[in-house]
């Protein structure tokens, strides 16, 4: 187990300087910071000057090794347009796009495995169809279109829920919550379901296909035929076969999450490091555009190695050290 | 005679398709007396299976019992709710699949669905149920049973996986167990165990056994009486010497001529020509006229008597001489 950990993460260390190394790459192509830095007033002195003082005159090798020196550290660099230290920008940011990923990733899982389980169990029934059906427009429709689509329902015609911002916030330490206040709650309500829908139906769907497929096994029939109650059959039986790959995929999908939070928060207007990042990028504001990709591989990386830990938890076959009988 | 563990009246069960109805078994009737083993033979398709899954009620629909009776230890079980009938698997009935590989749960630990079986269906303790797990462990030939209790399936091999089903099946000590192919998938050396320790168990606590197989060695083995189905119907039925020795019915017979034995040496197997009709291609009269050698207008017409205990569905029986 601890070998298996131990290159898993060394795997995971490899995929981040991957990673860093192509973003890093790409953000030669964007465009010039300093045409954004300095005024139309601009001389070629102040240019050269400016380019020495940030690095941008070094090769790119040097450059990318700086880079991932200061990273490690924990420095990325100071924002271009904010002139602050790109750590501090995230760590406010970061908040608001975790709590929204959190409540939308707990939404589309809970519901999504109960739905789907439902619809597997009751594969004939009215509701069940009904619900699939329904899960297409989760699945067909753009994230902004629906995004746009409940602001106009909910808040704009019944004006129920607020149709932008974070509400008010409480600080805890270095963490804003939205979560202790009415309004903060209440403005989680719809970017969190804009940003979750597609993930819920997705595990729905996955959910069902995979609990049809357990619900032929041989295990199965032989659990029915020894007179087991369905919902034993249902949940301890076929629940926990099925959730091997809906495992995997959920752990891709919290990334995405994550990552997704972008067109979110851009429709929301939701303060969190999505927005920031389309902001970055309108400005090249490379520092926090590197330092956001890096946030968002590690996330993806962290989420897979818990997704591996997790099937050594519930499948007995891949515990290498367990001797076997034969 | 003491009263049978099982009694199938009259059976069939049928399969509402695109084109009609199929009926994979047809009106079949036999019973199982405690402690017996009776051995249901047949071809792929013939509806032993189907007869088993009906008896035990898990046929998948949209197969269904269209008639007949199914009687179990002198109550009327084919008519049972739901849950009535799922109190009665596992502990009235219990059943052995085919592959032992595929009939466990990879996820649980095999002293887990012993105890959930044994709690689901006997008013026991968990560590009353632990110390019965291990015994029936024991039971079945498990080394180190009480070791083994927190092994997954996949740490035993095929044989003593199936030994770990047949403890299963049979740990809330049901009186008949349906054993559905249950050495196929097993090596030669290990069926023969296999089949010795079903025997064994069954005669120890008087369980009736359903032995559905279509390896004559098997039922020559291990079977007391014979059921022989041909296309959904009791071709024959009676004790597994005479159906062995001397089979009335034409298609026994060929199947009889073409099993592999020693003492026919060297000479080429008999093979029944044509193969069994697809269920919804079964020929009027009687199913197997077109492969019979012995066919005359009569059962190409008629169906011809229905089989029971030692009568043949057949218009024109073989008759023998008794040697013995």
């Amino acid at each position: 187990m601890l070998a298996y950990l131990i290159r898993r993460v060394a795997q995971s260390g490899l995929v981040l300087l991957i990673v860093g190394m192509v973003a890093f790459g790409m953000f030669r192509f964007v465009g010039d910071p300093i045409d954004n830095m300095l005024g139309q007033e601009r001389t070629q002195e102040d240019i050269d000057r400016l380019r020495g003082q940030l690095g941008l005159d070094q090769p790119f090798a040097v450059q990318y090794f700086r880079f991932l020196e200061n990273a490690a550290q924990g420095n990325f660099g100071v924002s271009y347009r904010q002139g602050r230290p790109v750590s501090d920008i995230l760590l406010e940011r970061a908040p608001a796009t975790l709590e929204l990923a959190a409540v939308s990733g707990f939404l589309a899982i809970a519901m999504g495995i109960a739905l789907g389980v439902f619809t597997a169990i009751r594969r004939n029934g009215f509701s069940a169809n009904f619900i699939m059906s329904a899960s297409l427009i989760g699945v067909s429709l753009p994230t902004f279109l629906i995004g746009i689509l409940l602001i106009y329902i909910f808040s704009v015609e019944l004006g129920w829920l607020p149709s932008f911002g974070r509400g008010e916030t409480v600080r805890i330490g270095n963490w804003t919550t939205g979560f202790l206040t009415e309004t903060g709650l209440k403005a989680l309500v719809l970017p969190s379901i804009t940003l979750g829908l597609y993930q819920m139906t997705l595990i729905m769907r996955l959910v069902r296909s995979e609990m049809l497929e357990v619900l032929r096994q041989d295990y199965i029939r032989f659990a029915r035929a020894r007179g087991l109650r369905d919902r034993v059959v249902n949940f301890r039986h076929a629940l926990k076969n099925t959730m091997m790959p809906v495992i995997t995929v959920i752990g891709l999908q919290l990334g995405s999450i994550i990552a997704f939070a972008i067109i979110t928060e851009t429709v929301f207007q939701w303060p969190g490091v999505g927005l920031l990042f389309i902001n970055a990028i309108q400005f090249v504001d490379i520092p926090v555009m590197a330092a956001y990709l890096m946030l968002i591989s590690v996330m993806f990386v962290g989420i897979n190695l818990i997704v591996d830990v997790l099937y050594f938890l519930i499948d007995p076959r891949l515990r290498a050290d367990r001797a076997g009988a034969h | 005679m003491t009263d049978p563990v099982l009694s199938i009246r009259d059976l069939s069960v049928e399969i509402p398709t695109r084109k009609g109805v199929v009926c994979p078994v047809d009106s079949v009737s036999y019973d199982i007396a405690p402690g017996e083993i009776l051995g249901v033979v047949g071809e792929s398709g013939a509806g032993k299976s189907m007869a088993g899954n009906a008896v035990i009620g898990l046929l998948n629909p949209p197969a269904r019992i269209a008639k007949g009776e199914i009687w179990l230890n002198g109550t009327r079980i084919d008519q049972l709710s739901g849950d009535a009938m799922r109190r009665l698997r596992g502990k009235e009935i219990g059943m052995v699949f085919q592959d032992p590989l595929t009939s466990l749960n990879p996820l649980l630990q095999i002293g887990d669905q012993l105890t959930e079986t044994m709690l689901t269906h006997l008013d026991i303790s968990r560590s009353e149920a632990e110390q019965r797990a291990i015994a029936a462990l024991q039971e079945v030939g498990i080394p180190g049973a009480a070791d083994r209790l927190n092994s997954y399936p996949h740490e035993f091999s095929g044989g003593m996986r199936q030994r770990v089903v047949i403890a299963l099946a049979l740990c809330a000590e049901p009186s008949l167990v349906i054993a559905d192919e249950p050495t196929t998938a097993l090596d030669v050396s290990v069926q023969a165990q296999i089949v010795a320790l079903l025997k064994k168990l069954c005669r120890e606590r008087g369980t009736a056994i359903m032995l559905i197989t279509h390896d004559m060695g098997v039922i020559a083995e291990a079977a007391d009486r014979v059921a022989v189905m041909y296309a959904g119907r009791l071709a024959e039925l009676g004790p597994v010497r005479e159906i062995l020795t001397s089979p009335s019915h034409p298609y026994t017979d060929g199947l009889m001529a073409s099993t592999p034995l020693a003492s026919r040496g060297k000479s080429r197997l008999h093979q029944i020509p044509g193969s069994m009709p697809r269920l919804n291609a079964i020929p009027d009269g009687c199913a197997f006229n077109p492969r019979c050698p012995y066919a005359a207008d009569k059962c190409r017409h008629d169906p011809g008597p229905q089989g029971a205990e030692g009568r043949a569905a057949c218009w024109f029986p073989i008759v023998r001489e008794r040697t013995a």
